[in-house]
């Protein structure tokens, strides 16, 4: 059996414990799918694989126990899903044309969940048509609001909706629900001065608690979306890490911007001998400095008025 | 007297009528809603028919265009008070049946319950109203039950319907305003519900003692005691007072009347310390009770209009038609007592 594993794992299989079998991972962009395409996934594990799937930790499907030499017929049958899921794709057939920069995942956000301040799914396929496809190893994620459900300040790129709540003082009643709604449930930006709820532009982090819990739509939402953006937290045996703020009040295509211009900044600064030509962008900015990666990443980028950016990002995480 | 006008002269009319009065109808707040991507329905300024939403129930009533969520009474200095300047327009307020009714309920209040209200007059006195009516009855609406469904205390209908608009006038001082653009005279007969699959069955032999019914113990874990069922009702009247004293010179301020909601922590507070019906479900005990039986007592009407605004706005789906229907029940109960 001769199979040449840097290419099937560009390919979005993989190299299994199994002798002789991989399994295929169908990326999900933001985690939700019409359940249109179930049917095929269910054929494909059915027909090529041992009729199991794993729902995978990045909102994907991955069929385990498919032959190497069915691979070619496994990309034939993927091809609708490829389409229908709206997939960058170089040439059809042929499946995946990349893997290392992982399915962009997403909370289920405002499509159901009231505490989220976006369309997340929306916001992931837009990423995904950006950076899609690419070999370098980056993790995007997306969540709704800063309970941050889809744990995005364990990726390279986190992004939590915020909104900029927006005070009408003669819908006021004084009945304090924002104040204790903030207090008990988020971070203590409000305290009421003069029958008012005043707030505390530090410490808010726009998670919209005062505009769902007032009864009398004093507070409402900006009309402007806004997320914050965490950076380069990771997983891993290393050093596994949260990412950290980065910009505060930043606006999506600012963020597209800088993980698209991230993407250069690695190509300039990984290791050549990374092992697998995978190395996790956090190491790279270790060794680089911060102030290095934030000269590349904010090239050509116009931040909105509301904006705050971290002058330079320390982490913690844990070291062995 | 009856009038078909085309969107070009409704628009005509309402340009005139701008001249005189702020015109309050619902409209939808785009990006208003307590969620992302969600509007709200309310009252609010329009200047053209395409302003107004016919099709939807307003989330808030009418009450706000007359009743303000805050007012303010007047301003003191160390040595002087003085009274907002108050709109020299008058106002028109847009509403449907029900709120018709819950017109009469505010005036029940403030015209008539101890001396005239002053600054109630201020903003009521000139207030004419135009009925939008009913197609068809709306979710949680119970108005058939209330006897709220039909209406002729109006000074014109106004309804869409398709892409013209129906007038049915009753103030004869407006005719001038409809001759004015030509309107197509006909018979025009106000669209009123019938019957709506919310029904409520207010007992006849409702007394006091159903307070110490258990029907109410279920609110004290489900309720949370927002006060949005107050605060979206177009008969609730209560308001608290806040003295405001400006920061930069805390001698002089205002005084302003706040609503206040018999449902929200505070309302009970008096001097001293004490607070009364601390458990939320004899706040709704109070608050239920209130609209369909001691306010009757006084009045011989009930305050509630069955417009369903309550169990539409409620965060924890408590329906308050429903526990209307719980009556028989806790009647029946308190009489094995």
């Amino acid at each position: 059996m001769d199979i040449n594993t840097k290419k099937l794992k560009k390919n979005a299989f993989r190299v299994t414990k199994v002798r002789g079998y991989t399994a295929s991972r169908i990326r999900v962009p933001g985690g939700h799918l019409d359940v249109k395409f179930l049917p095929k996934i269910q054929e494909i594990a059915d027909k090529f694989g041992n009729g199991t799937i794993h729902i995978t930790s990045r909102q994907g499907f991955e069929i385990p126990g498919i032959p190497f030499e069915k691979m070619p017929e496994v990309n034939l049958a993927l091809q609708s899903l490829i389409e229908g899921l709206e997939i960058n794709q170089d040439a059809m057939n042929e499946g995946y044309p990349a893997a290392g920069t992982r399915n962009i995942t997403a909370c289920i956000g405002n499509k159901v969940c009231p505490f989220a301040c976006y369309q997340t799914t929306a916001f992931a396929k837009r990423i995904e048509k950006a950076v899609f496809p690419h070999d370098l190893h980056f993790k995007v994620a997306l969540t709704g609001c800063p309970n941050d459900c889809a744990k995005v300040r364990m990726h390279d790129f986190g992004i939590m909706g915020m909104t900029l709540p927006q005070l009408d003082p003669s819908r006021c009643i004084d009945c304090k629900a924002c104040v204790n709604a903030c207090k008990k449930k988020s971070v203590g930006a409000l305290k009421t001065e003069n029958y008012r709820p005043v707030r505390n532009e530090e410490k808010c982090i726009g998670c919209g608690e005062c505009v769902l819990n007032c009864p009398n739509m004093a507070w409402t939402r900006s009309e402007e979306k806004y997320y914050r953006l965490t950076l380069l937290g990771r997983t891993g045996k290393k050093n596994p890490r949260l990412g950290e703020d980065f910009i505060k009040w930043v606006d999506e295509d600012s963020i597209i911007k800088i993980i698209l211009n991230t993407y250069k900044y690695v190509t300039a600064y990984i290791d050549p001998r990374a092992p697998g030509g995978k190395e996790h962008i956090g190491y790279i900015v270790d060794r680089t400095g911060f102030d290095e990666f934030k000269k590349w990443a904010m090239e050509g980028v116009n931040l909105p008025k509301a904006a705050e950016v971290t002058d330079r990002i320390y982490w913690s995480g844990i070291k062995y | 007297m009856g009038y078909v006008l085309t969107t070009k002269q409704a628009n005509e009319i309402f340009a005139e009528l701008s001249t005189q009065y702020r015109l309050f109808a619902p409209k939808t707040f785009g990006n208003e809603g307590r969620y992302s991507d969600t509007g709200c329905v309310r009252y609010g300024e329009v200047t053209c028919v395409e302003d107004i939403t016919f099709d939807k129930k307003s989330e808030y009533s009418f009450k706000e265009a007359i009743l303000p969520v805050m007012q303010t009474l007047f301003y003191f200095t160390e040595r002087e008070v003085t009274e907002p300047k108050v709109d020299d327009k008058k106002t028109m307020i847009f509403l449907r049946s029900c709120d018709i009714h819950a017109v009469k309920r505010l005036d029940e209040m403030y015209y008539k319950n101890g001396p005239k209200d002053y600054y109630y007059s201020l903003l009521r006195d000139n207030v004419k109203f135009v009925l939008i009516g009913c197609e068809q009855s709306f979710e949680n609406c119970f108005c058939v039950s209330m006897g709220t469904n039909t209406t002729d205390h109006y000074d014109f209908s106004f309804c869409k319907a398709h892409d013209t608009y129906e007038i049915n006038l009753k103030n004869t001082e407006f005719i001038s305003l409809f001759e004015k653009v030509n309107a197509s005279v006909m018979e025009v007969k106000v669209p009123f519900v019938t019957e709506n699959d919310v029904k409520v069955q207010i007992p006849d032999g409702l007394k006091a003692k159903v307070t110490s019914s258990t029907i109410w113990d279920e609110y004290d874990s489900r309720c949370i005691a927002c006060g949005r069922c107050n605060f979206v009702c177009p008969t609730c009247t209560c308001f608290t007072m806040q003295d405001m004293y400006y920061t930069d010179n805390g001698k002089v301020g205002e005084r302003r009347r706040v609503w206040a909601s018999c449902m929200v922590d505070g309302f009970t507070d008096v001097a001293g310390g004490g607070s009364y019906r601390k458990n939320y479900g004899q706040r709704m005990r109070f608050k239920l009770l209130h609209k369909v039986y001691d306010f009757k007592q006084r009045n011989g009407f009930h305050m509630c209009i069955g417009c369903g605004r309550c169990d539409d706005v409620c965060p924890e789906y408590i329906s308050f038609s429903n526990c209307i229907n719980k009556l028989p029940e806790a009647l029946k109960e308190v009489d094995q007592l």
